[in-house]
Order: structure tokens, then C-alpha cells, then sequence
């Protein structure tokens, strides 16, 4: 044994970013943010069961919010960045954790969502950008036009399109996936946990999810069934 | 019963290494996992081959040597149980059971089922202690502890650090050991003056160490022999999240992590 095995280098150690702790909390913060945004969003869409006056009219006053609605979509890049940012990162690190991998390796206590929230999380993103050049920019708006204003209108003729529809809900269901281990994974990174809460916390994150999942899908769902139109 | 053992060789670190198929024609459902190992090597050794190497010490489940994966579980598919603890019963007549080391980078390869967990040691050596004073020992019950801190402290404590929670572990992270070592002290009274600072500096070890990221899905806690709850991580976040900042004047370091394996076979 050389001198070097025994000889203790000591090293900074790695700061709030750096560390793997501090990454998942950024990430539960953000998570928050990003869960309200998610829940908001629903709710304000569900008003397309009122009629298209209603929905124009959601829609006229969230873009007349001016200054208002560039500081929310700033809070927003910023949380989707970071919690992007701080995912990619930790993914790498993880790889980097086990350069051999097993030849056999079986699961014995998480669920599906639990494992696959690193296949949920960037097919979600690829559905966000997708969903804003449709309905916001109005870029892609496939086999219709797309009238800036006339939100209704955007909706029922976006999801007239089978396949624009069935990208929406299968995207919608890994929004789920994801929320539904993510709402109480959150707590637990920024160290909340409770004998008697968590597990009340755990059933309430997957009725939250399936809640939320339904309520999104129920709209591509009612116009291809032609209840809206 | 006859067993096929499918047991991952290799020499050292740098050697290649492979599985091997071992027939093991006598083996006694009351042996344990290990005694069937010793089996299998007496007959090795007979025959003038190396036997298998792999960790045991107590042989009773609370020393924390042994473990290495099971056909994917790490240390066999019986809950709550030490692979020194397991016993041959729970195995079918004709089973295959595929035996591999724990596969993580921090903890480096050694040889066939063994790998180097000194990872752990220095995470420990970070701030899973408490300082005392020197002198008399202090009279018994001098600081009382409730029923429900003390069980609570203890089953942090009964972690014996064996490293399945890291084997397991898809993402390859500590966080349950890590967690487990820092609530079974924070718990008690008499782990509260280091309280923040031994999150940090245990936290930052387990981070310089290159152990993976906790995702929270409770595949160590499934599989680890002495069954710590996810609520230890949780305790740890919490107590490192209030760490850093209360101690943000304190300048941490960590020991890098140094293992003399590399430097012998160079």
C-alpha cells in the first residue's frame, strides 16, 4: 500500500447545488409551482362545458392580464428550467452511480409511476412544446385555422384531429403518472414525512393524479364524441 | 435438493469477470445461503479450484457483512433477511439462483461476490457520532428519553449497513443508510448539539462518495434486512435542509474517497 491510500485529502465540500439533496428539493419547490400551474390550468379549461362565450371570455382576460401574465410565465420558465435542469443533471449523476449494471434486477417495492418518472417527465415537456405552438403561437394547427382569440373555436377544431387528440390524452395519462408520484414525493425530498399523514398523503396523490388526468382528457374525449362542438 | 448456482467470477477489479454454473447436488433446505456457498467452495477446493469469495462474519444477521443479489433481490427474495439468515427452504428443488455483488461505483469491486464499502465508513466517520466528555461515565437515566424517541431512535439504529439499499437502488444513491444513521441520532436528546452540523457534513460526505440521487420510491427500504422506513430520508432532508443554512458559516469538507484496491493492482 502506498502512501497516497493512507493520507487523508480533504475537500471542499459540495454546496446546496451541488448536492443531490439539494437538487430533489429544488425540484419538490418547483414541483409545487409547476402542480398549481397544472391544477389552474384544468380548472380554467373545464369552462369550455359553458359554452364558447365563457371560454373566449377566460381567455380574453388571462391575455389582458399585461404585465401579469409575462411575470407568471417567467415564474414558470424559471420552475420548468430548474426542475429540468436539476432532473438532467441528477439522471447523469445516477448513470454515472452504476457504470455495471446487473444481469439480473427485479423491483420489489415501487410502483410503475415510481420508475418511470424520468420517461414520463420528457415526454410531457415534448407534449408542452407541442401544446403551445398549437393553441398558443397557433403554429401547427393541422386541417383547420387557427383564429388568435377565438379559443373555442381552437379547441374543437385542434381535437376534431384523431391523432392531435390521441397524443393530448396519452400525454395527459404520463401527466398523471408523473403527479401521481411526484405530489408526494415532493414532500418527502423537502423532509416532510408523517407516520399517520404519509400514507393519507400517498392515496391522496393518486386520487389528485386521476383527478386531474381524467378532467384534461375529458375534453378531446367529449369533442370526439361530438357532446362539444 | 439440487440447486444451480450461477455465480458471478471475476479475480480482481481489473480482471474480466463472468458467471459460472455451479450444480450443487446436497444441499439441506436448513442450510443458510452462505452454508451453501461453503458447500459449493469445500467441493471447489477439492478439486483444486478458487473458491468463491464472498463477506460473513456473525452469521446471524447483525454484522452487516454479508449480501450480494439474489436472481435481482438484493440479499434473496425473503423479506427482512440477511442472506447469512436465509434459509435453503424457501427455494425450489431445481432452481437457478443467480448470485451477483452489489454494483455501484462508490463501492469498488474486490473479488467475485465482494465489494469495498469503506463509502459507508467514511459517511459515518463524517458525523455519525456524538461527542462526549471524558471522565466518569455519566449515571444511567440522566437524560430521560421518551418510549416512543427511543423506539423510534432504535429502529434507525438497528441499520447494519450492509449496502443492499444501495444495491438496489436503481439511481445507486445512500440515502437510506445515510438517513438512517443521521435519524438514529437526531432522535435522541443526546444527538441534538451536532444535530445540524451532522447532516451537512455526513449529507456532503455521501454526495462527494458519488452515491446516486433518492427519486423516493422505496425500492432499499424493500429490500433492506432490518426494514428502515423511507421516513429516516425524509429526516435527513429535513435536517440537512435546516443544516446548511443554520450552519452556512461553517467551512465542510469531505475525505476523498481513497481506495487502496486501485493502488494494489497497479
Amino acid at each position: 500500500m502506498s502512501a497516497t491510500a493512507v493520507t487523508v485529502q480533504e475537500n471542499r465540500a459540495p454546496n446546496f447545488w451541488q448536492s443531490t439533496n439539494g437538487k430533489k428539493a429544488v425540484m419538490a419547490v418547483t414541483g409545487v409551482v409547476l402542480f398549481l400551474f397544472v391544477l389552474g390550468h384544468m380548472l380554467g379549461n373545464l369552462q369550455i362545458y359553458d359554452g364558447a362565450a365563457r371560454l373566449n371570455a377566460y381567455g380574453r382576460f388571462l391575455k389582458n392580464t399585461g404585465e401579469l401574465l409575462w411575470i407568471v410565465r417567467f415564474v414558470l420558465l424559471t420552475c420548468v428550467g430548474l426542475h429540468i435542469l436539476a432532473s438532467v443533471q441528477l439522471w447523469a449523476r445516477n448513470r454515472r452511480a452504476r457504470p455495471v449494471g446487473y444481469s439480473h434486477k427485479k423491483s420489489v417495492n415501487s410502483s410503475y409511476a415510481d420508475r418511470t418518472m424520468y420517461w414520463s417527465g420528457p415526454i410531457v415537456l415534448a407534449f408542452i412544446i407541442f401544446h403551445l405552438l398549437e393553441f398558443t403561437a397557433g403554429v401547427i394547427h393541422p386541417e383547420s385555422r387557427f383564429i388568435d382569440g377565438d379559443v373555442y373555436h381552437n379547441v374543437v377544431a385542434g381535437f376534431r384531429v384523431w391523432w392531435v387528440s390521441a397524443w393530448y390524452i396519452f400525454s395527459m395519462i404520463l401527466l398523471g403518472f408523473h403527479l401521481r408520484h411526484g405530489l408526494w414525493s415532493m414532500f418527502q425530498s423537502v423532509g416532510l414525512n408523517h407516520p399517520r399523514h404519509t400514507p393519507v398523503l400517498q392515496r391522496a396523490a393518486f386520487w389528485i393524479a386521476l383527478l386531474i388526468t381524467l378532467g384534461y382528457i375529458s375534453i378531446p374525449v367529449s369533442v370526439l364524441a361530438g357532446w362539444v362542438r | 435438493m439440487k440447486l444451480t448456482l450461477k455465480i458471478w467470477r471475476q479475480k480482481g477489479p481489473e480482471a474480466p469477470g463472468k458467471f459460472v454454473s455451479y450444480p450443487v447436488d446436497n444441499v439441506n433446505p436448513e442450510m443458510s445461503m452462505l452454508e451453501c456457498l461453503d458447500v459449493l467452495n469445500e467441493s471447489l477446493i477439492e478439486r483444486g479450484e478458487e473458491p468463491v469469495a464472498f463477506e460473513h462474519d456473525c452469521r446471524e444477521g447483525i454484522c452487516g457483512s454479508c449480501g450480494f443479489m439474489i436472481s435481482g433481490i438484493a440479499h434473496g427474495p425473503q423479506a427482512a433477511t440477511t442472506v447469512c439468515q436465509l434459509t435453503m427452504r424457501h427455494f425450489k428443488d431445481g432452481d437457478e439462483l443467480v448470485l451477483e455483488p452489489w454494483r455501484s461505483r462508490p463501492f469498488p469491486f474486490v473479488k467475485d461476490l465482494v465489494v469495498d464499502r469503506r463509502a459507508f465508513d467514511r459517511i459515518v466517520q463524517a458525523g455519525g457520532y456524538i461527542s462526549v466528555s471524558t471522565g466518569n461515565a455519566p449515571d444511567g437515566n440522566a437524560i430521560p428519553v421518551g418510549k416512543e424517541e427511543a423506539d423510534r431512535a432504535m429502529d434507525a439504529a438497528a441499520c447494519i449497513g450492509c449496502g443492499a439499499c444501495v444495491a438496489a437502488c436503481p439511481n445507486g444513491s445512500a440515502a437510506l443508510f445515510t438517513g438512517a444513521k443521521i435519524a438514529h441520532l437526531g432522535i435522541l436528546p443526546q444527538g441534538q448539539p451536532e444535530r445540524d452540523r451532522r447532516a451537512v457534513r455526513m449529507v456532503a460526505q455521501m454526495n462527494a462518495e458519488g452515491f446516486g440521487s433518492c427519486t423516493n420510491i422505496g425500492e432499499c427500504t424493500g429490500v433492506c434486512p432490518k426494514e428502515i422506513p423511507l421516513e429516516v430520508i425524509a429526516r435527513m432532508n429535513r435536517d440537512y435542509l435546516r443544516g446548511i443554512w443554520k450552519e452556512r458559516h461553517q467551512l465542510v469538507t469531505t475525505i476523498a474517497p481513497v481506495t487502496d484496491w486501485d493502488l494494489v493492482t497497479k
